[in-house]
């Protein structure tokens, strides 16, 4: 029997699309702000390596990265999740589905945090 | 005798013939034919079929089934789309066929198959358990503790504009057409579908209802009424006029805090 109200963690449907909504909308504004960051000077200047590093080096900027970072990875697994969840039903298949997207979207996070992390600290 | 004249103006025309009734026109009905007991796969069996402008769909089958062949399968009852028995696809589109007239689709090959999304009884019939038990999972009644009218009490009151808010929706006849034309159904069996959905909002959107906590607890599931894609086919095929994809959009607003 699939669960009826609940999912992963004991988490409603409704606080899921929540966050895969704000995520959204979060992940565009400051994508854009990324963007826009690219032409504060010459386009092919701002992706030149050491402006490229230097983005690393400014803290906030880093931070910005981590959180661009965050929202996509929790918008784009949940995103995969329901795609996944209408191609197939079944309680050990959602089960699958539903840890697999958490345990994969950790991944990244931990992967790009540790990307962004080295290049700040210039151990890349 | 004294005659009376008639002024030149007021002088009746003669009547022009009524035209002779015209020959009904013969179309080719093709109707889908699977017996889950003899045969593993679906055939189309095509019939002549004499029409006239008014015949309807469900009148055609029905004269296959009285002249032709006789066990063709089709479930049917009231013929003026008031029972939602007589669903089916018809020429591509989920259509109810005693509110389909032969003339208004334009051919001369009429294409008939059971709904899609739903399991095949035989024929045109489809299973409609799931409909029903997901409609009854709606709580498709008032849920209000002071319900039993006593001596003394009032009934409820509502305005035009509290009845406005679901009216059309308490229009839908379970004829299962939008659930056959959803595509997300399609795909996710266990989806509640846009009849169970509209027919939640229907009775959250009531006034004089109390259940709307355990109606949201029921659609908040993860093949709940998050999984409407908006894609609007359920309201394009509903003979009855209701718009289940904007139902579902207004509950969506109570879950998200829009509405109270």
């Amino acid at each position: 029997m699939v669960p009826e109200y609940y999912l992963v963690i004991k988490m409603k449907e409704s606080i899921i699309m929540k966050i895969h909504y704000g995520t959204a909308l979060g992940a565009v504004a400051l994508v854009a702000v990324h963007i826009l960051m690219r032409l504060s000077q010459k386009f092919s200047d701002s992706l030149q390596y050491q402006n490229v590093l230097a983005n690393y080096h400014f803290l906030p900027y880093a931070l910005m990265l981590e959180v661009i970072l965050i929202l996509l990875s929790v918008h784009g697994f949940n995103g995969l999740r329901v795609i996944l969840l209408e191609l197939k039903q079944g309680v050990a298949y959602e089960r699958a589905i539903n840890y697999g997207s958490i345990v994969a979207m950790i991944v990244l996070v931990a992967y790009g945090s540790r990307t962004i992390l080295m290049a700040g600290m210039g151990l890349s | 005798m004294a005659t009376v004249e008639v002024p030149k103006e007021q002088k009746v025309e003669p009547t022009t013939p009524a035209p002779a009734p015209s020959k009904p026109k013969t179309i080719t009905l093709r109707i889908s034919r699977f017996n889950p007991s003899e045969h593993a796969e679906t055939k189309f069996e095509e019939f002549k079929i004499p029409v006239q402008k008014w015949t309807t769909v469900l009148e055609a089958i029905l004269y296959v089934k009285q002249s032709l062949d006789h066990s063709v399968a089709v479930r049917y009852s009231c013929r003026q789309a008031s029972c939602g028995s007589c669903g089916m696809k018809i020429n591509g589109k989920p259509r109810l066929a005693c509110y389909t007239k032969v003339s208004e689709l334009e051919s001369n090959v009429i294409t008939v198959e059971p709904m899609n999304n739903f399991p095949i009884i035989r024929d045109l019939a489809v299973d409609f358990k799931q409909l029903f038990s997901t409609h009854k999972k709606m709580k498709p009644f008032i849920i209000n503790e002071e319900s039993e009218v006593q001596p003394g009490t009032k009934e409820f009151v509502q305005t035009p504009k509290d009845l406005e808010k679901f009216l059309q929706f308490s229009y839908c006849i379970k004829c299962g057409l939008c659930n056959s034309a959803c595509p997300t159904m399609a795909t996710d069996k266990s989806f509640i579908g846009p009849q169970g959905l509209a027919q939640a909002y229907r009775y959250t959107a009531d006034n004089r209802d109390q259940g709307k906590k355990d109606r949201l607890k029921i659609v908040d599931q993860s093949h709940g009424i998050w999984r409407c894609h908006f894609a609007g086919s359920c309201s394009d095929v509903c003979p009855k006029g209701v718009d289940p994809a904007m139902a579902i959009q207004l509950l969506r607003g109570y879950m998200l805090g829009f509405r109270k």
